[in-house]
């Protein structure tokens, strides 16, 4: 039978949950890291049991840590003292380095004027499709990194802050490269998004980047509501059959892409609020979208104290609230950008963590909701692996 | 041997319990105790100071013999207790937060 394995970062550690795949019976381990936020955790599908997390502090910075064994040991790539020297015996990089490619350059700021680039933390970790050793690293200050030897040494792919970084500003959260989509048809496609500084996409593996963010409109956010960049776009999900088709969760609105993101369209529909943080896409039905509306941008939690997850079965527009199992009522939690993820299941499955400390899985696409964890940290993070 | 106090998070991250000592060839600096500390513990780079500029990290601090060595330049020479060893180093993390 199939196993299920959940990677939840938290505020305080991370969490690994399993269960088989009925999805009812779960078993809990953690916390990993504790004390320390894990921005993201996530498995290579070139090889399941091969884990990246990005585990960062205030206090002391970035480090990544790596598990070969599906998170039952966890080691910090490239941290030996013999991976630290290179052939002739001087130090070179390590895995918690990451260090802008040449000059650092400038950002829109708060007040309009240029910052300099500061790199902060790792938000995301996107594992190579087919590499258990090369993944990808978004970042905060906004960049894009890949690492080619596991982790043990990452470069960035600084072409992406060529499309206009110095128009990209920060959010209330930061400004990161949150979302990292891998075309699995198109080799050297890859999509990213940025808060706040729009989706962008790359056909020649990261050396040139173009902004996609033709229809997205942000009148209450930027002068010109139209801008090329500088849109906070809250997450981008596609189906890996369908990759053309791109899904939004911008600060407001949601949106759709049929054509790799030269044109966007907006699918709010009857949504009770199109603000929100997550999307994601069902596994076996292109057209099936989950989204999780926020009452605004200035009150993070959900319209009337309801958790609902929302379901498009048309690809947008028309919307259905999913609430069995969901609490109804007094609920002001929060879901952020990357805390909703699918297994590959049949029927799918969904998760959902919460900034009030639940995760939350449908094991029937949606149809009913159980709470599989209550009261851990504050969720950063979901991520499902489907284990065979 | 110098003896270096860590915060509970580093101790953690670099696997020991306890004080760390480590040895210092010349000036028993700030720096040169540091640069010690991350050739035994690599792991520990970039968790005390910035990679690139090798600046104290914001929210680290630096006491020895009841002093705040936070904000001395790298090549301050250590108190001559911690040189010989009878005083520890510490490297804390700062109160921040409510």
């Amino acid at each position: 039978m199939s196993k299920i394995r959940i990677l939840a970062g938290t505020k305080k550690g991370a969490f690994i949950l399993t269960a088989d795949g009925n999805r009812k019976e779960w078993q809990v381990g953690g916390p990993y890291f504790a004390g320390w936020e894990i921005y993201h955790l996530k498995g290579s599908p070139a090889d399941p049991n091969r884990i990246f997390a990005s585990q960062t502090s205030g206090w002391f910075g970035q480090i990544i840590q790596r598990s070969d064994d599906g998170g039952q040991t966890w080691q910090t790539p490239g941290s030996t003292s013999e991976e630290l020297k290179d052939q002739n015996g001087f130090p070179r990089g390590e895995s918690n380095k990451f260090s802008y490619a040449g000059e650092a350059g400038t950002h829109k700021w708060y007040d309009g004027s240029q910052h300099p680039w500061e790199f902060k933390r790792v938000w995301h970790i996107e594992p190579s499709l087919d590499d258990p050793d090369t993944a990808y690293a978004g970042v905060e200050d906004a960049a894009i990194f890949k690492t080619t030897d596991g982790g043990s040494t990452w470069t960035e792919l600084p072409a992406l802050r060529h499309a206009k970084g110095h128009l990209w500003q920060p959010g209330a959260g930061g400004m990161a490269v949150h979302t990292i989509l891998l075309d699995p048809q198109k080799a050297g496609r890859i999509y990213v998004a940025i808060s706040a500084g729009g989706a962008f996409r790359t056909d020649d593996a990261g050396q040139t980047w173009k902004p996609i963010n033709r229809g997205l409109k942000s009148p209450y956010e930027l002068p010109d509501p139209d801008a090329e960049v500088g849109h906070c776009v809250h997450r981008i999900a596609f189906h890996p059959a369908r990759p053309d088709v791109v899904f939004m969760q911008k600060h407001w609105d949601v949106l759709r892409t049929d054509n790799a993101g030269e044109h966007w369209t907006e699918v709010s529909g009857n949504l009770p609020t199109d603000f929100g943080f997550p999307i994601d896409v069902h596994a076996h039905e292109p057209e099936t979208i989950f989204v999780v509306p926020i009452k605004s941008d200035s009150e993070h939690y959900p319209p009337e104290g309801k958790l609902r997850v929302y379901r498009s079965k048309t690809g947008g527009n028309d919307w259905e609230p999913l609430t069995r199992g969901l609490p109804q009522k007094d609920c002001y939690v929060n879901v952020l950008r990357d805390a909703m993820c699918v297994d590959q299941l049949d029927p799918c499955g969904i998760y959902f963590g919460t900034t009030g400390g639940q995760i939350y899985c449908s094991p029937d696409s949606g149809e009913s909701w159980r709470a599989i964890v209550h009261d851990l940290p504050s969720v950063l993070s979901v991520e499902v692996q489907t284990l065979t | 041997m110098v003896h270096i106090v860590l915060p509970f998070h580093l101790r953690r991250l670099a696997g020991v319990e306890g004080d760390v000592a480590v040895s210092v060839s010349g000036s028993v600096t700030i720096g040169a105790v540091l640069d010690s500390l991350e050739a035994q513990y690599p792991v520990l780079r970039g968790t005390i100071r910035d990679h690139g500029t090798l600046k104290r990290r914001p929210f680290v601090r630096f006491f020895a013999c009841k002093e705040d060595l936070s904000l001395e330049p790298p090549d301050t020479p250590l108190p001559e207790g911690v040189v010989q060893g009878r005083e520890p180093f510490l490297i804390v993390g700062a109160m921040a937060g409510g």
